[in-house]
């Protein structure tokens, strides 16, 4: 499996990136976290465990309490990756299949 | 969601596979990488010559928006109708070397298709360049994205 492609899909998601940016700025407990956000508290959970999954967050306990810190060297080996690469022949392709098909309905 | 567009590329390799499935028929898909017209149209390059046959040989040249041209050059080593493509690719002007390109195409259904890009660099440090490529653009557009992010949150 590629675990660079899992970070990727990580901050593909705008609620996870919002949380990215927010421990970014200081360490939050998961509660503190999920007062910033409209969605129910679980998809807030949710979103933290795959983002300590992918080692973006880490998990520091501090008395009774989780923080969630962000990782900042994981943060730098995402950035460094194939996506855009991917991302680039992907756009390419559709581009491609778009004008192909407009050819053969107009044929 | 799966990705339509694969990328496979090992650590310390010289090499990377793409693969790509289409919604189109293989013949429609082998077209596209035939015909100048439709070259032109979804690589986004200008097409100065291209001939598509065994010994042939292509030249695309792309203009940038303050005006500067590159040049994208190959020669064709084989060329076998909606099957295979082996050919050449240099980035003129660029210290990225030679590449060489085997394109695969193959039927999937009667209106979808797949193509299998195999590429092969002079160097593991070569291909690594190459792929650094588009990264480099790239992350000026997150690091903007991201201001504009924050931006957003404080207003």
């Amino acid at each position: 499996m590629n675990l660079r492609r899992d970070v990727f899909q990580a901050i593909a998601d705008p609620t996870r990136r919002a949380i990215l940016l927010l421990v970014a700025s200081q360490s939050m407990t998961a509660g503190a976290i999920a007062a910033n956000f409209d969605t129910a508290r679980p998809t807030v959970s949710k979103h933290l465990h795959i983002l300590t999954e992918c080692e973006l967050l880490r998990q520091v306990q501090i008395g009774r309490e989780i923080f969630y810190h962000i990782n900042a060297g994981k943060m730098k080996e995402a950035a460094d990756f194939l996506e855009p690469f991917r991302k680039l022949w992907d756009e390419r392709f559709n581009t491609l299949e778009s004008i192909m098909k407009k050819y053969t309905s107009t044929k | 969601m799966e990705q339509k567009t694969k990328v496979s590329a090992e650590e310390g390799k010289q090499d990377l596979t793409i693969t790509r499935e289409f919604d189109l028929p293989l013949e429609l898909l082998f077209k596209a990488y035939v015909e100048p017209e439709f070259v032109e149209q979804w690589m986004g390059t200008k097409v100065l010559k291209l001939e598509s046959k065994k010994h042939g040989s292509y030249e695309f040249e792309t203009t940038d928006p303050k005006g500067y041209k590159y040049g994208f050059v190959g020669v064709i080593h084989e060329f076998d109708p909606n099957r295979k493509i082996t050919r050449t690719f240099e980035m003129e002007n660029t210290p990225y070397g030679v590449q060489l390109e085997i394109l695969e195409f193959e039927t999937l259904t009667e209106n979808t298709s797949k193509l299998k890009m195999h590429v092969i660099y002079e160097s593991a440090a070569q291909r690594d360049s190459v792929l650094k490529l588009p990264f480099a653009q790239g992350i000026n557009m997150a690091h903007s994205r991201i201001e504009e992010i924050m931006a957003k949150s404080k207003s």
